[in-house]
């Protein structure tokens, strides 16, 4: 597979004066052309620091940004900052969350989806404007030669998101990070907005990073997924894989402490015990030991003393966990609950 | 949109009319006797009395209040007895609509009065405005861009000295040693545009106006500074970043786009407060404009006047924020479009 | 037998012939939408509850699902009487508290109690929770005031939280710990009715599961009736063994939790189960078939006639414009108001309801047949019910 996006050991470091925030700690993927991958992981686990640095918006901050995000090759932390100002929005986009504030409020929605389009190309106003209502059209606005002078406030939630993905696809990038892209939305209308994307990708061919703290979406839009705790990545491999045969305690963890459709309801949840660590002094060893139930089955104090390093998991190639247990088969207890 | 411009209109008459109603009582509710100032220092109970029939203070306050009033929107005649005018119909003056009053220390209307100063303060505060808006925008932006470096800290520092300084100090500075002592300066005297010409309003103007907008600019730097910075950690910035657009127009398009729309209103009632006179600054310039006007009229218990200017500036206060609340549609269009 | 005569308009009971602790009839809640004129007219209401009876037993868990904007929070509100409701009974133990004036409601908030979905926003940050929970204890005056330590600290056990960190303030606690600390409070004084309004949505995937089981035991010990609003189907389903489906304002499908998520018989049920992302099911098999709904929910200032969803349903017939589905009873515990109700692949082709309303298929009303009286606003269960799909009455064999 050719992988035209490579992250190698990233680290997103910010200086506090409390001490160091490692926010992102040694984090490596990859995404090949027209594939999704899903980064979960609880609040404040990293997932947007990681991917905002692709699009460099960390320069000018106080990050200290260290390792590798090769994009076609080239190694987008240490290109100046007018060729980072190029790529954005033109090779990487980004969607974000709430698209309400995400959008300026005093400018048309085509004002500022043209804006996109006219930074990258070199046309008039009515050459851009036509190419952002064939967009608003493409992603399911009605009446979109109308509607492209409407104001945000004056689109529907879902609409919005539509708009943003227009904006973010209009000069046909070849990766989207979508940042929670339907989490201020309603179950139907994430529906539609995720079919859409799926739509679009098929048809751009677009790499698509996909951030969520939501499994079902990831097991709906994504080929590959990582798991992120604390800054780091803890599993990582093909989704099908990954979600029905996870090895490490905390994708356990997270798999039985939602509730699902179909599942027994005279069942109890199995929660994770305690809270995410602080990413200022997170736990040594394993930062997941203080919560980890199965951290006794490992001989000794590893544990506690000792990171474990991301090692292949036995679902395949490409399947990476972090963790010390020897028998990555241990029943976990929902297993055990629902035999 | 025409609805709302109308209801704001209506609630600005109110608030007028019951600001002219609070002044009246303030100041008749004072133990002093203005128709004792107004006649004089030797003068006979009877000459007292008469004069305070001329000025119409033997009316109840109320009264007075209607007769106001009734100048403002339909003009009247002075004295304010009717028998004083039918007696000596040389000596009565019209005031034509709207009607602030007439002073009898001045033998003039307030009108006229208010007509003579108040082109001082208007140039003044619109010199001054420009002044303010322009440094202290530009400063504001400056310190924001370069946050936490020399220059935004010197930037804030300077604006903590100009802060520091009481306006009386400044301009008496300004004037002892700029015009008098280093002579870097003719002594400015207010001419009219009319008169001088724009070179010469302007020039005479710029001392004055400068002091006064001094420690106004203080203020909006550090406004624009503030709000510039909140508005650049708002969600749309990052959009603007991602979409690749270049620093200045993140900057200049998005960023002080939203950050200018709180300085409008405050823009707007600082314009307002200083049209109806800068009280200090014309007092030490010697300017004759309408805060002079009122220091004076004060002074000398010049009642109609006081409360002709008090009236005067309270509706350019009350109708610039009006306007502050229309532009506001124009700025906002989540307001115009609801 | 007619088709009029079999109407299913039997007394409400619940199963067990007792009285409910909670019965809401054709509840409503308008707010009014004034003009920017200059005289600030209403110019028409938010009809953002309109109209729905439901049942809570003593101890039983009633969960309320939707779109955002159909009306669930104000629900909430108004079973807590936060809203005075615009028309329509709320029977609290048998008694209306619908009209209840400030002072009447004060004793009654003692056994009704809220928990927010905020947990942030709903402590008060410069109170410690020691205070935040024993106010209410004061307030009611229900433990002597040496007593009221020891019931702070036995609540703050009870939720899981440390007895002894009664003197911090909530800033210094993570959002799972808050949101506990807003149980203990609603569980302070005892009540027989808790609202839950989306009480886990802002907490993290792994702390949810905490919350859950909190309230889930909590609710076993006291006996509590809880009324729990969540747009998280499969949370709803995990938690309450009754749900409602509300759609701007009304509710439209209800029922036991098979009933609902087996056997769905409402075309936006269906839509909304659909959407759904599930994690098994999309891990394992792949998708399941997505029933795609168009567009966006319509304001609930206009909200279009007849039926509510006729604007996004793809079954919608003439009849949906013209008359409004009666929340009929077709199952044991399961009701649904929608002209063609039916399991996804067996939507009927006729309107069912049409010989109830004295309506033709095209809504138009037929000469010589007279709407059923009454029809839909039950709050309860009757014994016997239409099966739509038999097209006959059927009794509870089991009553
Ligand atoms: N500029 C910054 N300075 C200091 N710490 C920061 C900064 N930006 C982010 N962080 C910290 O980095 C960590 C990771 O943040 P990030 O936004 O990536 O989390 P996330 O996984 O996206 O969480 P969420 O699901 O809440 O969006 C957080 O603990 C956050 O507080
Ligand atoms: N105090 C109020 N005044 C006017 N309208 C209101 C008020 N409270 C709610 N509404 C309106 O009533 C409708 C129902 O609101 P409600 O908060 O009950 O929805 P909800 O189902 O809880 O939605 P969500 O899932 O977004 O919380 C909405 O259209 C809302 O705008
Ligand atoms: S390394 Fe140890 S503590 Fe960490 S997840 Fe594995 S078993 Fe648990
Ligand atoms: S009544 Fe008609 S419009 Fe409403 S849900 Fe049923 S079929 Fe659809
Ligand atoms: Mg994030
Ligand atoms: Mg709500």
């Amino acid at each position: 597979m050719d992988n035209f996006l490579s992250v190698r050991d990233l680290r997103v470091h910010f200086p506090t004066p409390d001490g160091v925030v490692k926010a992102t700690d040694g984090l490596s993927y990859d995404l090949a052309r027209g594939k999704t991958l899903g980064i979960v992981g609880e609040s404040g686990s990293g997932k947007s620091v990681s991917s905002s640095a692709i699009l460099g918006l960390h320069r000018g901050t106080n990050a200290q940004v260290s390792g590798e995000i090769l994009l076609d090759g080239t190694n987008l932390l240490t290109i100046t900052d007018e060729e980072m100002r190029q790529r954005r929005g033109k090779e990487v986009a980004m969607i974000f969350q709430d698209p309400l504030s995400a959008m300026h409020p005093y400018y048309t929605v085509g004002n500022q989806i043209a804006e996109a389009y006219r930074v990258h190309h070199d046309v008039n106003k009515k050459a851009a404007r036509t190419r952002v209502v064939e967009m608003l059209e493409l992603v399911g606005i009605p009446q979109p030669d109308r509607r492209v002078d409407d104001y945000p406030h004056q689109f529907s939630g879902g609409m919005r998101q539509r708009a943003m993905i227009a904006m973010a696809l209009i000069n046909d990038p070849s990766l989207v990070i979508a940042d929670e892209p339907t989490t201020a939305l309603d179950v139907t209308v994430q529906a539609q907005i995720l079919d859409l994307l799926q739509k679009l990708q098929r048809e751009f061919n677009t790499g698509i990073i996909i951030i969520t703290h939501d499994l079902g979406v990831v097991a709906e839009m994504a080929d590959d997924v990582l798991v992120m705790y604390a800054g780091k990545a803890v599993e990582y491999g093909p989704t099908k894989e990954l979600l029905t045969h996870p090895e490490m305690p905390y994708t356990w963890g997270l798999l039985s402490s939602v509730p699902d459709l179909t599942a027994d309801v005279d069942e109890k949840l199995v929660p994770i015990p305690g809270t995410p660590p602080s990413l200022l002094s997170p736990p040594k060893g394993c930062a997941f030991h203080p919560r980890c139930r199965y951290k006794d089955q490992v001989a000794g104090d590893l544990c506690v003393t000792q990171q474990p390093d991301l090692t292949p998991g036995s679902r395949g190639p490409g399947h990476l966990k972090r963790c010390h247990l020897t028998d990555p088969t241990v029943p976990n207890e929902e297993e055990v609950a629902r035999s | 949109m025409w609805a709302y411009i109308v209801r704001r209109l209506f609630i600005g008459v109110a608030l007028l009319l019951a600001l002219t109603l609070v002044t009246f009582v303030l100041f008749f509710a004072s133990p002093v006797d203005p128709a004792r100032y107004a006649c004089g220092k030797n003068c006979s109970e009877q000459q007292r009395d008469q004069a305070r029939a001329a000025l119409g203070y033997d009316k109840p306050v109320y009264e007075q209040w209607g007769l106001f009033m009734k100048g403002v929107v339909a003009g009247r005649d002075f004295p304010a007895d009717e028998e004083l005018r039918a007696a000596a119909p040389e000596v009565v003056t019209h005031c034509a609509a709207p009607c602030l009053g007439y002073s009898h220390l001045n033998s003039s209307t307030v009108n006229d009065l208010v007509k003579e100063a108040a082109p001082v303060s208007i140039s003044l505060a619109l010199v001054a405005l420009v002044m303010w808006l322009v440094g202290g925008v530009l400063f504001g932006i400056l310190a924001a861009v370069f946050k936490g470096s020399f220059i935004d800290r010197g930037i804030v520092g300077l604006t903590l000295v100009a802060y520091a300084f009481p306006t009386f100090f400044i301009a008496v500075f300004f004037l002892k040693y700029f015009a008098v002592k280093w002579e870097l300066w003719p002594y400015p005297t207010y001419v009219s545009l009319a008169d001088g010409g724009l070179a010469s309003w302007l020039g005479n103007l710029i001392v004055p106006a400068f002091t006064l907008a001094l420690v106004f600019m203080a203020g909006y730097v550090r406004m624009t500074r503030a709000f510039m910075l909140e508005s650049m950690t708002e969600d749309y910035i990052r959009t603007a970043k991602a979409k690749g657009l270049k620093q200045r127009k993140v900057l200049f398009k998005h960023g002080l786009r939203a950050a200018l729309t709180p300085l409008v209103t405050m823009t707007g009632l600082d314009f307002a407060t200083l049209l109806g006179g800068a009280i200090i600054t014309e007092s030490v310039f010697a300017y004759p404009g309408l805060g002079l006007l009122t220091v004076q009229a004060s002074d000398a218990w010049d009642l109609p006047t006081v409360i002709g200017v008090v009236v005067l500036a309270g509706s350019f206060v009350i109708l610039m924020n009006i306007i502050v609340d229309i532009s506001y549609a124009f700025i906002d269009p989540r307001v115009r479009l609801g | 037998m007619t088709m009029t005569d079999a109407a299913p308009t039997g007394p409400s009971t619940a199963t067990d012939g007792s009285a409910p602790l909670l019965d809401v009839r054709d509840l409503q809640m308008y707010f009014p939408v004034k003009s920017s004129g200059l005289i600030r007219r209403t110019v028409g209401h938010v009809q953002a509850v309109d109209g729905i009876s439901f049942q809570i037993e003593s101890g039983g868990s009633l969960g309320l699902v939707g779109e955002s904007g159909c009306g669930k929070s104000t629900t909430g509100r108004l079973v807590t009487r936060l809203y005075k409701p615009t028309d329509g009974s709320i029977h609290f133990e048998g008694r209306d508290i619908a009209g209840l004036g400030p002072r009447q409601l004060k004793p009654l908030r003692r056994d009704i109690q809220m928990i927010f979905q905020d947990p942030y926003g709903s402590l008060n940050p410069r109170h410690t929770v020691g205070r935040i929970i024993g106010t209410p204890l004061e307030i009611h005056d229900v433990v002597p005031k040496k007593q009221v330590l020891p019931r702070v600290q036995e609540l703050l056990e009870i939720v899981g939280l440390n007895p002894e960190h009664y003197n911090r303030y909530p800033h210094e606690f993570s959002g799972g710990q808050r949101q506990r600390i807003g149980i203990a409070r609603a569980l302070t004084l005892q009540p027989k009715l808790l609202v839950a309004d989306e009480p886990v949505s802002a907490l993290d995937v792994s702390i949810q599961a905490q919350v859950i089981n909190l309230l889930q035991d909590i609710q076993r010990e006291f006996n509590i009736g809880f009324l729990f609003v969540a747009h998280d189907l499969a949370v709803v389903r995990h938690f309450c063994p009754e749900i409602a489906v509300m759609y701007l304002g009304k509710i439209v499908e209800i029922g036991e939790r098979d009933a609902i998520y087996q056997h769905a018989n409402h075309p936006y049920t269906q839509a909304l189960l659909s959407a759904a992302p599930d994690v098994k099911q999309a891990a394992i098999g792949g998708r399941r078939e997505r029933i795609q709904l168009q567009g966006d929910v319509p304001s609930p200032i206009n909200p279009p006639s007849g039926c509510r969803f006729r604007t996004r349903c793809s079954y919608a017939q003439d009849i949906c414009a013209a008359v409004e589905p009666p929340l009929l009873q077709i199952g044991r515990r399961h009701k649904v108001a929608c002209h063609f109700a039916g399991e996804i692949g067996h939507h009927p082709a006729e309107p069912v309801t049409a010989p109830l309303l004295g309506v033709d298929r095209h809504g138009d009303r037929v000469p010589g047949t007279d709407p059923t009286p009454g029809l839909g606003t039950d709050s309860g269960y009757s014994d016997t019910w239409y099966d739509f799909p038999g097209r006959r009455m059927v009794r509870d064999e089991s009553a």
